[in-house]
């Protein structure tokens, strides 16, 4: 049995990514927790989140979690979903620019209004249902995932990591951008696995079993 | 291409059971929520919306609970509505599990409801909820007011430049419903769905009057709609959500199948 700890800084749907995660790793013992030293045991973390970027930073420094994030990555596999994605980069433009975590170097980005697609046909933002994540490399973490598998998506702001070879995933709205990274041992996504139906809990699972080794 | 376009069930909750109205009078129980909700996904709902109609304010925390066993078992995004009153409301639905709530009549009596939710769970977690009528005379262009009370009381509010204050406040989303077709069957207002589909940048979905597959394609192609809503036609069995899902795709529309 492994520890599977969800990190709790107070912000979104933490008991959706805890009870899917039950649901895939019925023997592993899920905790959703703020305490250093459970975060220290787990084997692995999960960093969820929702909400504005300056107010999950806010709630991320004043609990110490940013540090501790930042100490942890590369010890142990770790997964960021959504805002848990774009906390890690350097620096997000929402709410007149707010620092991140920077462990994945790079910037978070709002979609241009009015975003246009090919034919200049307006774009609804947020963009939020069933999009197709075009797959970017072998990860593990893809295992029993079709490529353009369906995820569920509800953002308004997109990362744009510096080094294009950490890109595990693109998705293509108004134009192509990245979903989902990976560096190492840490792989986060920007669509919701805990909403996804199967394909969403198969990169749960996947998670769960992850060695941590890239591909 | 790309985006799918959303086909989202409808389940009415009355103290903890799916209810179902028939011709507005006999309510009939329709079950439990899990199952019902498992039901859909396994029928490839995109989405479930929770409407709570329990009339008792002392079986509120009832919703709670359904939520949460929802939550727990069916993993695709869920929205909940009715009785949301205050900011406290929204974040015990959203802990419990929800992904979206629903702000109706509150907004009206309180936007800054929305600006306040919003800013603090994020936009994409917050739906307004606009109930529409026409108010225009015949010979009139046409023109649409907001309803509250479940279309009985008028505000006097225009439909087209109250969906503009909600997204300019913080909705994410906007769950139109024309209450001149609700119930009717004969298809979605589908001038007011494109009047509200053009005026906002936030995604729209349009509810009321579905009676067949066509109506929904007819609510993308022409009212210009992002997801869909229906009740009656999944519910007494017309349709499976499967079956909407391959109507649609097979007129060219992108869903997720």
């Amino acid at each position: 049995m492994q520890r599977i700890a969800v990190i709790d800084y107070g912000m979104g749907n933490l008991r959706s990514v805890a009870k899917a995660v039950e649901q895939v790793a019925p023997d592993d013992e899920v905790v959703v927790t703020n305490d250093a030293t459970m975060l220290a045991s787990a084997d692995r973390l999960i960093c969820p989140g929702q909400g504005a970027a300056a107010d999950c930073m806010a709630a991320l420094n004043a609990a110490s979690l940013a540090a501790q994030i930042k100490d942890m990555v590369g010890t142990k596999p770790f997964l960021g979903i959504c805002m848990g994605l774009q906390v890690l980069l350097t620096e997000s433009e929402e709410n007149n620019g707010v620092s991140c975590i920077n462990v994945v170097p790079g910037f978070v980005k709002r979609f241009d209004n009015p975003l246009l697609d090919e034919h200049q046909v307006r774009l609804k933002v947020p963009h939020m249902g069933w999009s197709k994540v075009q797959q970017r490399n072998n990860s593990k973490m893809w295992q029993g995932i079709d490529d353009n598998a369906r995820f569920y998506f509800a953002h308004s702001y997109y990362c744009e990591p510096d080094d294009p070879a950490q890109i595990a995933a693109v998705c293509h709205y108004g134009h192509t951008f990245a979903v989902a990274v990976q560096q190492k041992n840490l792989f986060a996504c920007q669509f919701h696995p805990e909403k996804s139906a199967n394909d969403g809990l198969q990169l749960l699972k996947n998670f769960t079993q992850w060695d941590g080794e890239p591909c | 291409m790309g985006l799918a376009k959303r086909i989202i069930p409808c389940l009415d909750v009355d103290a903890g059971r799916v209810v179902k109205g028939v011709k507005f009078l006999d309510i009939r129980d329709a079950g439990d929520p899990v199952s019902v909700a498992r039901g859909y996904n396994e029928a490839g709902a995109d989405e479930i919306t929770f409407l709570d109609i329990t009339a008792s304010s002392d079986q509120r925390a009832t919703m709670v609970n359904v939520v949460e066993q929802v939550a727990s078992e069916v993993f695709i995004p869920l929205t909940v509505g009715g009785g949301i009153r205050e900011v406290a409301d929204v974040r015990r639905m959203l802990n419990a599990g929800a992904d979206k709530v629903s702000i109706n009549t509150a907004a009206v009596h309180n936007p800054e409801l929305v600006r306040e939710a919003s800013d603090k769970v994020g936009a994409q977690c917050i739906v307004v909820a606009i109930d529409a009528k026409a108010v225009n005379a015949p010979e009139e262009p046409p023109r649409w007011e907001i309803f509250t009370h479940g279309g009985r009381k008028p505000t006097g509010i225009d439909a087209v430049e109250w969906a503009v204050k909600m997204a300019e406040m913080g909705a994410g989303e906007l769950l139109l419903t024309s209450m001149d077709r609700d119930g009717t069957k004969v298809g979605f207002d589908l001038g007011v769905t494109k009047a509200i589909s053009d005026a906002v940048e936030i995604p729209i979905i349009a509810s009321g009057g579905v009676g067949n597959l066509q109506h929904l394609c007819d609510g993308v192609e022409q009212g210009g709609a992002d997801a869909v809503l229906a009740a009656s036609i999944f519910h007494f069995g017309e349709y499976t959500v499967a079956e909407a899902k391959a109507y649609m795709h097979e007129r060219g529309i992108e869903v997720r199948l």
